[in-house]
């Protein structure tokens, strides 16, 4: 197999930390633990995320986002 | 993948829901939603987190609860402007004041000037007859007016969750929430 049939995008949360209010509703649903409340003022994604999209989906003020990060 | 486990925190909606529902009862308990305001205060002044949002806000719980499970909200995006510093600021300057006007009321009926007003203000505006909930107690009329302004509070900021809880995300209320917006300066202060 070549490489450009196995390359994959990997895609992973942002979080738009000027407008997260830091409910916690991201770290609730997320099921790798990857997005954690920091210091009581935003959402910090970690480098575990898969990006699913279930932070985004639930984030009441839907400041988070899905994107593609690198090839691998 | 971590396993779906529910905590003792998770059924905090109930105490919310029991809470609403005394009210219609006896409105003296509306005295309990004091906890709702000191208790995130303390966390986040004590342990710089928003703890209380977090895991123990029985109300955003609820919110959930109906707009997730029961599948009432109609999960569009909140609007920019709701999100926007401005707003979530003002709003939590105007209830701040609301609150101040409530005190005053409490005290114009603590010091004999006005007499108790069996009645709770929706939306700071609609004057709702609530004299079934108060059957007489043998304590002053300023402790009873103070229930009276506390509950229209709770009962305020539950209506207007409600209503964003089906236009936008079930959670949507947290994003304007006043309690949330001055626990994070909190921890945004402490932080520095």
């Amino acid at each position: 197999m070549n490489e450009a049939k196995t390359a994959r995008k990997k895609k992973r949360a942002f979080v738009d930390s000027a407008l997260c209010v830091a409910c916690g509703c991201c770290a609730k649903v997320c099921p790798l633990s990857a997005i954690k409340i920091w210091k009581g003022i935003t959402a910090r994604v970690s480098d575990r995320c898969v990006g699913c999209g279930k932070c985004a989906a639930e984030c009441p003020a839907s400041v988070i986002h899905i994107r593609e990060v690198e090839h691998i | 993948m971590k396993p779906v486990k529910k905590n003792w925190y998770d059924y905090l909606w109930i105490l919310s829901l029991t809470y609403l529902i005394l009210g219609f009862f006896n409105i003296l308990f509306a005295w309990l939603g004091l906890l709702c305001f000191f208790i995130p205060l303390i966390i986040s002044l004590l342990s710089g987190t928003k703890a209380y949002c977090n895991r123990y806000c029985g109300r955003g719980q609820l919110f959930a609860l109906l707009g997730g499970r029961f599948g009432l909200s109609r999960r569009r995006d909140v609007p920019n402007w709701m999100k926007s510093r401005a707003f979530r600021y003002g709003f939590l300057a105007f209830f701040l004041i609301m609150f101040l006007q409530m005190l005053w009321n409490t005290w114009l009926v603590l010091s004999g000037v006005s007499a108790l007003k069996e009645a709770v203000t929706l939306l700071w505006t609609f004057r709702l007859p609530w004299d079934w909930a108060y059957h007489g107690a043998s304590v002053h009329p300023g402790i009873v007016q103070f229930a009276f302004g506390f509950y229209s509070v709770m009962l305020t900021s539950t209506v207007l969750g409600m209503i964003t809880m089906i236009l936008f995300k079930p959670r949507s209320w947290c994003v304007y929430c006043p309690m949330g917006t001055m626990t994070q300066l909190i921890c945004q202060a402490k932080a520095k």
